[in-house]
């Protein structure tokens, strides 16, 4: 039977979320970013934001509206412009708190609260400064002896970095295709952790390039690429061209020069204000006239 | 396998880069079947140099989600190419998109060489910011996949900036972990450490040295042609052990010269490490 009918819009789903809350985003650097949602995030009153990502611009704009408290990421960064200039500037200021994990440590998490278990043991962190400046962050002594190759001393029991599940309150990620009930269909070359994400969380999001019959949706590339279930899923978008500027191949490439107008309202208040005025003090269907005006 | 100690060197024009191209492809000699990982355009010369050249199994990545098998030296693929030809000219052997990434360097495959923008004589290094962590004076890379990496597999660092302000007594963020912070992990939890190499533009240093603990700690391999001992010592801000039988790094052959121009034929390997 088809699932349950989960459309909503952009607005609909920051009503749904409160000030306060912990929000996981999908993609990875400036890919695949579910900027349709950050944007109205940026619109609303809410504030006081916990937000877990593999950074881009969506942590750099929820920085620099003062939306996000606390980042936890495994990078932040623009890709093509390896620093993503706001989130240095939050950093460099002490406007938020950070936690800056090792990049596999952040899978880790996610996979941790997905699968609700209080932590997954890794090798990845231990005797770095990871450990030592996100005090928070515990060992745990293996029940198993490990003994070494050509050892017969009953072995050691090995301690490791137990990192703690990233329970999300909300999960926000972007897809090329779904469902109404969201079924959902990555394309390009990486899922990156969006399932995950959408696992982790009490309620996940899915905005898409496209909304499509269920019966179309395996057609669209081998059935690896139907990674997010329904189940998975509390509400489904259709956002054409909501990852802009991120890219979200194959559907469209990074948007450079918009990227670099961006990275360029780090440089003053002033850069910040026009560019928010211009392009984030409007509505989506504004944004998206925008940016093809710019384009022709 | 051992060093090839004395292959007969091109008779061409050679550039430091060239040198610093052979120097990182020497830090994947005898690494076989396992994943060349070099970030940055000289380090990627030099890994696919090794690949094209004496190391023809290392498995290569596509810098994204693909490891690609070139069926031929002339097919390693040259660094920097227009995305629908950096596409076109992979040999696709195996999906990797960045979870398996994770997966395969737990796992321990890999040798990866990356940046630093401090490191230390125990082969700490830092990417992270400068200044306090908490707030730092310059909020950098982030820890990225450093720890993970050095814990798990071998790793080297590639400097193209030799300076005091590089190589420092203390780095400000321990992000990739040297060998004191291995040692006091104890052998078990840092059984799979291994900082091999550190190339700079200037010189070569390995960790076979030992510290008055028995610590690894960084030492002098080979000064690169027309550099003098002098040079590098005043451009190292930590302590380097000298050997008595300092070598100097070796020139590219005429085959390997031939492959460098090829994997980057537009220089960029000069942008960032310009003739002295």
């Amino acid at each position: 039977m088809p699932g349950p009918d989960k459309r909503c819009t952009e607005d609909e789903v920051v009503a749904e979320l409160s000030s306060g809350m912990t929000i996981g985003i999908g993609g990875w650097g400036s890919r695949r970013k579910p900027m349709s949602l950050i944007r109205a995030i940026l619109r609303s009153d809410l504030t006081d934001l916990t937000i877990v990502s593999y950074g881009g611009p969506d942590v750099g704009l929820l920085c620099r509206s003062g939306k996000a408290r606390k980042v936890i990421s495994g990078f932040v960064s623009l890709d093509s412009i390896p620093l993503e200039p706001h989130y240095q500037a939050a950093r460099q200021n002490g406007s938020i708190q950070a936690a800056e994990w090792d990049e596999g440590m952040l899978l880790l998490g996610l996979q941790a609260a997905a699968w609700r278990v209080p932590f997954l043991p890794t090798r990845a962190g231990l005797g770095s400064d990871v450990m030592k400046n996100m005090a928070d962050l515990r060992t745990v002594t293996s029940p198993y002896a490990t003994v070494l190759p050509g050892q017969n001393d009953g072995g050691e029991f090995e301690e490791l970095l137990a990192v703690p599940a990233l329970e999300l309150d909300a999960a926000l990620v972007h897809q090329n295709a779904a469902d109404v009930s969201g079924n959902s269909v990555w394309l390009g070359e990486d899922p990156f952790m969006d399932d995950l994400f959408v696992r982790a969380a009490q309620r996940s999001y899915v905005s898409t390039e496209r909304i499509l019959p269920t019966t179309e949706l395996a057609g669209l590339g081998d059935i690896a690429h139907l990674k997010i279930s329904r189940m998975d899923v509390t509400g489904v978008i259709e956002a054409p061209h909501g990852a802009h500027f991120t890219e979200c191949l194959p559907d469209y490439s990074r948007d450079e020069a918009f990227q670099k107008r961006y990275a360029a309202t780090a440089k003053s208040d002033e850069a910040w204000d026009e560019f928010r005025a211009e392009f984030l003090d409007i509505d989506e269907a504004g944004y998206q006239a925008k940016v093809k005006e710019l384009q022709v | 396998m051992s060093d090839v100690s004395t292959p007969t060197p091109s008779s061409t024009a050679v550039t430091r880069a060239d040198i610093c191209a052979v120097a990182i492809a020497e830090a994947f000699r005898g690494d076989g079947e396992r994943l060349c990982n070099p970030i940055g355009n000289l380090p990627l010369i030099g890994g696919r140099l090794a690949a094209a050249t004496f190391e023809p199994y290392l498995a290569l990545t596509d810098g994204f989600y693909t490891l690609m098998d070139p069926q031929s030296p002339d097919e390693v693929p040259p660094i920097a190419l227009p995305e629908a030809e950096r596409v076109a000219q992979r040999t696709v052997a195996h999906w990797n998109p960045y979870r398996e990434m994770f997966g395969l360097l737990w796992q321990g495959k890999r040798h990866v060489m990356m940046g630093a923008t401090q490191i230390d004589q125990y082969g700490n290094q830092n990417i992270a910011a400068i200044g306090d962590w908490t707030q730092p004076r310059r909020q950098l890379l982030g820890f990225r996949g450093a720890p993970g990496n050095t814990i798990n597999h071998t790793t080297s660092y590639w400097v193209p900036n030799h300076s005091p302000r590089v190589f420092v007594p203390a780095v400000d963020v321990v992000c990739g972990i040297g060998y004191d912070r291995a040692h006091a992990l104890g052998p078990i939890a840092s059984r799979f450490h291994e900082v091999r190499r550190v190339v700079s533009n200037l010189a070569v240093f390995d960790f076979e040295a030992r510290d008055a603990e028995g610590v690894p700690t960084m030492r002098l391999r080979s000064l690169h042609p027309g550099v003098t001992l002098e040079e590098v010592l005043e451009a190292t801000g930590c302590d380097v052990v000298i050997p008595d039988d300092l070598g100097e790094s070796r020139g590219p052959t005429d085959q390997e010269l031939a492959q460098i121009n090829r994997l980057d034929p537009r220089g960029l390997r000069l942008n960032e490490v310009p003739e002295p």
